[in-house]
């Protein structure tokens, strides 16, 4: 059989997209050698590439699903929380006999599976019920956040519980270029990176991916060739659930936990989305580093200069308006 | 005779629109059958009534003798129903191996079938890698046709296939349909009676969600006025 090569399988728009995020990371870059000294740099890079990985890990699972239901999960911020919760809880339960490495990986394992379940009850009990009408979906996860909220503020109380130890490999500082940084961050970047080129693979490589990839374009066609289309939201959806609540616990070590983290996460994790391109996957794991790089940069600067983080959260608002603004899709969005 | 498909006076609303108002196909096995009928004379629901997308709200379809209406899509194409809808629905960013990679409905099906989908459809083999959405729409037609025969489907449900290509592109597609119907059933819905004439034994008439007439091709390719009365002129 005789083939000819695919023209370019990356579409023109897809790498002038490519490019034009490169050149904002060198901007970001340029800014930073010009306001600091090397080694506040280096701070700052790994501090934003770990802000973006734990963005990624709550949007990945929204954009994935927006792209499949049309259903903006606004519980993706509480199933973080929930995996942060999660982890405390085994941590406690688990006796102090057994070392921290294992109740680490048993945490983290543990807050996984538990974000999973609580999202297939989610899909199957509540969501299921509504697929004709994606806007009471929203209201309904927007509601779900609210209740799950209060129901761990009802069983841990207001104040959120003090960071939980990480293991003693992880709990240690590196020296990079003068500076000191805590292991624990790189820690939390190689998880994001990992997961990030593991969705990938799963979307590129799998039966499960080219069904999830065909389904954002026309889920009404995949259902006429004989695929269950609701089993696979509802596998979506779970995977979607599970990778935030680990996000959740990998952060507990970093940000304890407590009533509200989620909230947090959930509206940085909207801007990724739209800034990426709402449905689009590179877009949101690109999104989520500039987003966080943009963060943490905004954060130095206003500190050194303001005495205050005002100027972080802003910055990612004023960042997601020029977006729009330049290209209403998103970075990675189609027109 | 006991026909494959047979489809029991259905009515199918659209939201509220009473779109058919009774339809009855038989589509005995082995043949190819034409649904004739002007536009919005109700066809292309007909097939989407047939494989679940529009279920009708009353009547019946039967397949293999089995009533399949109120089965959901998916478990009526896992019946062994392939669809080919007019729009043609190739997914733009899976490439072709894996526009037909998707329709394997046991594992190995795809690798069973390609030889004979390469043989019908040359085209299809050297854009293998390409993505859907780069296909011309005579490709992406021919492509839609041959995911429909990656599983081992008893029925194909073909929507104007003809629509919107070149006739040379029509040619091509004719020929591949007449080679199929020697292996499997197909009812197709086709705006070119010149098309229909050539590729279907069997043909139903369809006009304001009514089936109104049914018989041989050759009969009703020699009564004109028949043609002119709900054809339009052919």
């Amino acid at each position: 059989m005789t083939t000819t090569t695919p023209p370019a399988l990356r579409s023109t728009t897809l790498r002038q997209s490519l490019i034009v995020s490169g050149l904002f990371v060198v901007g970001l870059l340029v800014i930073n050698f010009v306001f600091f000294p090397p080694s506040t740099v280096v701070t700052v890079v790994l501090s934003g590439l770990y802000q973006g990985m734990l963005f990624f890990l709550v949007a990945s699972g929204m954009s994935i699903v927006f792209g499949l239901l049309d259903v903006l999960n606004l519980a993706q911020g509480a199933f973080f929380m929930i995996g942060a919760y999660a982890g405390f809880a085994i941590y406690g339960t688990l006796p102090e006999s057994v070392s921290l490495e294992v109740r680490f990986v048993a945490a983290l394992v543990g807050a996984t599976v538990f974000g999973g379940l609580v999202g297939l009850a989610v899909e199957v009990g509540l969501l299921r019920p509504l697929y004709a009408r994606p806007v009471f979906q929203i209201v309904l996860t927007f509601g779900l956040a609210s209740a799950i909220n209060e129901i761990v503020r009802a069983i841990y109380g207001p104040a959120g519980l003090i960071p939980i130890d990480p293991p003693a490999f992880l709990d240690t500082t590196l020296a990079i270029a003068g500076g000191r940084f805590e292991t624990y961050r790189v820690f939390i970047i190689a998880v994001g990176l990992i997961l990030m080129v593991g969705i990938s693979l799963l979307l590129q490589r799998t039966r499960l991916g080219i069904v999830i990839r065909a389904g954002v374009q026309d889920r009404e066609m995949v259902e006429a060739l004989g695929i269950n289309v609701r089993r696979v939201f509802t596998l979506v959806f779970m995977l979607g659930t599970a990778v935030a609540a680990l996000g959740g616990m990998t952060a507990a070590p970093f940000l304890g936990a407590y009533p509200g983290m989620g909230t947090d996460f959930l509206l940085t994790a909207v801007i990724v989305i739209v800034i990426g391109g709402m449905s689009s996957y590179e877009g949101t794991a690109i999104a989520s580093i500039l987003v966080g790089l943009t963060r943490a940069t905004a954060e130095q600067i206003s500190l050194q200069y303001l005495n205050t983080p005002i100027l972080a959260s802003v910055s990612i608002l004023i960042f997601m308006i020029v977006v729009l603004l330049v290209r209403p899709s998103g970075l990675f969005g189609k027109e | 005779m006991s026909a494959l498909l047979s489809v029991e006076d259905i009515h199918t609303f659209i939201g509220q629109f009473h779109i058919l108002e009774g339809v009855s196909i038989e589509v005995p096995a082995n043949s190819i059958t034409a649904l004739l009928g002007r536009n919005g004379a109700g066809k292309t629901t007909s097939l989407r009534s047939i494989i679940g997308l529009n279920p009708p709200s009353r009547g019946a379809i039967r397949f293999q003798g089995k009533v399949i209406s109120g089965q959901r899509a998916f478990e009526i194409a896992q019946l062994g129903i392939g669809y080919v809808p007019d729009y043609r629905a190739i997914f733009r960013q899976l490439t072709v191996e894996e526009n037909l990679r998707i329709a394997e409905r046991k594992k190995g099906d795809l690798d069973r079938k390609k030889a004979f989908i390469l043989a019908l459809f040359p085209d299809l083999g050297r854009l293998y890698a390409w993505p859907g959405g780069q296909l011309s729409g005579g490709q992406q037609q021919m492509l839609a046709i041959a995911r429909a025969l990656v599983p081992d489907n008893q029925l194909l449900l073909i929507d104007e296939p003809s629509e919107g290509l070149a006739p040379v592109i029509i040619e091509q597609l004719m020929a591949a349909i007449r080679q199929l119907s020697g292996q499997t059933t197909v009812l197709l819905v086709e705006q070119n009676f010149r098309v229909a004439r050539v590729l279907a034994d069997r043909y139903v008439i369809v006009e304001d969600g009514r089936s109104v007439h049914s018989g041989l091709m050759a009969d009703l390719a020699g009564d004109q006025a028949l043609i002119n009365r709900y054809l339009g002129a052919a």
